[in-house]
């Protein structure tokens, strides 16, 4: 068997795999990575992430239905109703209910009046159709208040040709065309027949609303899916049931890159409701199709008992011996040495050389998993030369282009159907799973379930990956930073580039805010997969950058907020192409969050305040924690104030529980989250040993929006970053302890 | 083999008796409101009521299920499809993220608030405790529960005050 391919992996997000792609952050390391996407639609992409005009990636154009306004993908308009369709996988981020409420917007639609549909993938009607990256929000702002906007023209032109008036004498209001003059409305339902057949507008011509004539956007709207979530009906991919239906496990080798040398088929055959047990070999390809075997059973049960006494004896000759302790101790020693640059600006050297004082440590974190809580599946059926898949993935178009290659079909002969996530954080931009149940299908020949167990899903994660991070700086006379150096030691996957999200770009912090930055990066061969997760990159050099400032502002004996303002200097717009962070937006956040949460008061006794700013995914947010550190270092998470600049709110609802979410989560993961390899296999297996935060130990969280007319950016990731170093750093003020470590359970710190 | 399930007798066949009752909801009978998460009773995203006491499913054999009478979200509203206080909290408060614990989650409130119709704030923690949610919803969950709780409240002494 030859290596496994490793290049899809990096690729699969049609835009950006994580944020160092991001053309607008402040981590970009050029490494844009454009997939699937043509030269352009990566032209316009970054247009918009460069904040000038964002066109729409698809012209809207007319769907010919006589009876029904349908002037673009998004909207449908009959006498019985208002149809909106979502046209990005939810994943938790809630662009089910935000993404048509942008349409609603522009529509004038009275938001009751309007359903919500989840739409087909159809990339020549909607563009670009994943969730990634935050990308849903600012990816598609433009387009789909201007398909609202051209839908709501044509309804003012029919209603004009119905009274015989000039359209500029109409107006429109919660969902009807009315006529102030002679006090004449209609509903837009009534006009949509005629407003099907007026003019499609080209939607550069259109008026958009201003913000002050929001009268959706910016309010509270409970999810769509909300009251069929709390009826507990089928809406998840696990939930999906066709006739004659058998259930699915698949069985891959513990230390990836191994296949199957022999296996106990004909006993597993034998067990009660097995149908079938049959090797796959695997594609080659580490996102696809890996060695395993796969058992078809008439129910889940049986399916994972068979799986228990499934005996495979595996080929290990070409699989992974991954070992953190390994790891671990090769960037001990990696760490006293020069690596590669990453930057390198101004003198370093010198200004350490001549520095009042100095500061230095050595920064870990671990691999941890997505954990989804709806472990992978796919439902699958093959027939008749063509493949259906239901699927919770966050990248559709990927998982049919993978499927079609597995069975040996045109990707015109696939459909997928894409259903709620039950969770993403970047697992589901990979499409393994649907592989192998398109593959198991094919073979099956029955429609198929595929169920991962929980085991399954912690074994065979694309991890964020580990690293290590040697910190040293140096202050002057007046407390000024004048030197960051940053000896970072990372992962590889495919040997040439580092993996996604474990890669340090020009744009990282301090550069370009410090005079003298060097960053050196240093790669590690490692076998199991890593990529993207919640904020890639951002979630982990947050930690390690914003720590270290924080450690040399109090090796300079100064106040860590004053010092974060110091650095973030006079506001100016950073970044190449105009597209990254502002300090002046960063510094009102900080500034913002610093307020809230009462920094410089009086604190009782034992409490510390940390402070910490992060710009990732085109969100300014700033966050304060304030905690209290017990005897045997329990922590207390008292209060964490957020202040996110991030553009006009969507939905404020959403918003604030993607921020408040994002806290729970980062605290969680940064406590005692981890994952950890010997012998190439993971030594997790489930949640008693990947303990995740439980609500006992959530803290309050105030959430505080900038009002801002930047254009918005999407909320599932950005306050993720900050979270982690505003703890470690109140800890470091409670304590005297600094956290170098991640998760802080290294270091004997648990949550009270 | 038989099962009562949201006030229905359901015939089940031939189930092994061993087979967890999340998968004979799941599976055989086509009840999904109840989620598989970990199979090994701990994140609560299967939780159901038997006899009124919330139970993890994926951990649960039907044979122990026996005449006892299971309650899954499915069976919350009411016969004229209302949302019970509990499943409209939710709605109201806006809870859900991805919404797949979400389930397990209004299941073990149901279960503490008819143990304990005036939670306080740390009986909520102790009896959610049981239940992840990977979004971090935690947050709005213990404010739901409280507005379901006042709900009921004000409902049973709407009907006391009305006999």
């Amino acid at each position: 068997m030859t290596a496994l391919n490793y290049a899809d992996i990096g690729d699969v997000v049609p835009t950006v795999t994580g944020e160092p792609a991001m053309a607008s952050d402040a981590n970009a390391s050029g490494d844009l990575r454009i997939g699937k996407l043509d030269r352009r639609q990566f032209l316009k992409l970054t247009g918009l992430v460069g904040g000038g005009l964002m066109l729409s990636f698809t012209t809207p154009r007319a769907l010919a239905n006589a009876a029904a306004l349908q002037p673009n993908g998004y909207i449908k308009i009959d006498a019985t109703g208002i149809l909106i369709y979502a046209k990005n996988p939810e994943i938790g981020q809630g662009v089910k209910t935000s993404l048509p409420m942008i349409v609603a917007e522009e529509l004038d639609a009275a938001w009751e009046d309007v359903e919500v549909v989840q739409s087909s993938i159809d990339q020549s009607l909607y563009g670009a159709q994943f969730a990634g990256g935050s990308m849903s929000i600012p990816m598609n702002w433009d387009s789909l208040r201007r398909s609202g906007a051209a839908a709501r023209a044509m309804l003012l032109e029919a209603g004009a040709k119905r009274w015989g008036v000039e359209p500029s004498s109409l107006s429109t209001r919660d969902s009807h065309v009315v006529h102030a003059a002679s006090g004449r409305k209609l509903a837009y339902t009534e006009l949509a027949a005629e407003a099907a057949v007026a003019t499609v507008p080209d939607p550069r011509s259109l008026t958009l609303k201003k913000r002050d004539q929001f009268r959706l956007l910016g309010k509270r709207i409970t999810g769509v899916d909300n009251d069929a979530l709390v009826r507990g009906e089928p809406l998840f991919g696990i939930d999906q049931s066709l006739p004659g239906m058998k259930y699915a496990v698949y069985q891959k080798c513990p230390a990836i890159g191994g296949k199957v040398a022999s296996a106990n088929l004909d006993a597993v055959k034998a067990m009660p409701g097995v149908r079938d047990a049959f090797v796959l070999e695997g594609n080659g390809n580490a996102g696809e199709l890996l060695p395993g075997v796969a058992i078809v059973a008439d129910n889940t049960f049986s399916a994972i008992q068979a799986k228990r006494a499934l005996k495979v004896e595996w080929d290990e000759s070409d699989a992974s011996k991954d070992s953190w302790s390994d790891a671990k101790a090769e960037a001990e020693r990696l760490r006293k040495e020069s690596g590669p640059e990453v930057v390198n600006t101004g003198d370093v050297d010198g200004a350490f050389a001549s520095s009042a004082r100095q500061a230095s440590g050595f920064y870990t974190y671990h691999f941890v998993s997505h954990a989804t809580l709806e472990p992978q599946n796919c439902t699958a059926w093959f027939k008749d030369g063509a493949l259906e898949l239901w699927a919770p993935t966050q990248t559709p178009a990927q998982g049919i282009g993978s499927a079609a290659k597995v069975v040996g079909i045109s990707p015109s002969k696939v459909t997928l159907h894409q259903l709620r996530c039950g969770g993403g954080f970047g697992r589901r931009l990979y499409n393994d799973f649907t592989t192998e149940a398109a593959a198991i299908a094919k073979r099956a020949g029955v429609p198929i379930k595929l169920q991962w167990t929980r085991e399954d899903d912690m074994a065979y994660d694309l991890y964020r990956a580990g690293g290590f991070h040697q910190m040293d700086g140096s202050v002057d006379d007046n407390g000024r930073i004048t030197g960051w150096r940053d000896r970072f030691v990372t992962f590889t996957n495919d040997g040439r580039r580092p993996v996604s999200g474990g890669s340090l770009g020009p744009g990282v912090f301090p550069a370009g805010l410090v005079d003298n930055v060097r960053v050196e990066q240093t790669a590690l061969p490692w076998k199991n997969r890593c990529a993207a997760w919640r904020a890639p990159g951002s979630n982990v050099f947050g930690f390690v950058v914003q720590s270290f400032l924080d450690e040399l502002a109090h090796a300079a004996g100064r106040d860590s907020l004053e010092v974060l303002l110091e650095v973030l200097g006079e506001p100016r717009q950073m970044g190449r192409r105009g597209g990254g962070m502002h300090t002046g937006r960063a510094a009102g956040v900080v500034e913002l969050a610093a307020r809230e949460a009462g920094w410089g008061r009086e604190l009782p006794d034992g409490h510390g305040m940390g402070v910490a700013f992060y710009y990732s995914h085109a969100g300014h947010i700033a966050e304060v924690a304030e905690v209290s550190v017990g005897d045997q270092k329990q922590v207390k998470v008292h209060k964490v104030t957020v202040a996110a600049d991030v553009g006009p709110i969507v939905n404020l609802s959403g918003a604030e529980n993607q921020m408040q979410g994002s806290v729970v989560d980062g605290l969680s993961t940064m406590t005692s989250l981890s994952v950890t390899f010997e012998n190439g296999r993971v030594q997790q297996s489930n949640f008693d040993r990947y303990p995740m935060l439980r609500m006992p130990s959530t803290p309050e969280v105030a959430v505080h929006f900038v009002d801002s007319d930047y254009p918005p950016t999407g909320l599932g990731e950005p306050a993720l970053p900050p979270l982690a170093p505003a703890i470690c750093n109140a800890i470091f003020a409670a304590s005297g302890h600094r956290i170098r470590t991640l998760p802080i359970s290294e270091e004997g710190f648990s949550l009270a | 083999m038989d099962l009562k399930v949201n006030g229905e007798l359901r015939s089940l066949g031939d189930v092994d008796p061993q087979t967890p009752l999340l998968w004979v909801l799941r599976d055989e009978l086509g009840l999904v409101g109840t989620k598989f998460g970990c199979g090994i009773s701990q994140c609560g995203a299967c939780t159901v009521l038997v006899d009124g006491q919330s139970v993890k499913s994926c951990s649960y054999p039907i044979s122990s299920v026996a005449t006892a009478e299971v309650t899954t979200v499915e069976g919350l509203a009411g016969s004229d499809g209302e949302l019970n206080a509990v499943q409209q909290a939710w709605v109201d408060l806006d809870v859900a993220q991805c919404g797949y614990c979400q389930a397990g989650q209004i299941m073990a409130a149901e279960a503490l608030l008819r143990a304990k119709p005036n939670p306080g704030d740390d009986d909520i923690d102790q009896a959610m405790a049981a239940n992840l949610c990977r979004c971090g919803t935690y947050i709005r969950i213990r404010e739901a529960v409280k507005v379901a709780a006042a709900t009921r409240r004000s409902a049973a002494e709407a009907s006391d005050a009305a006999e």
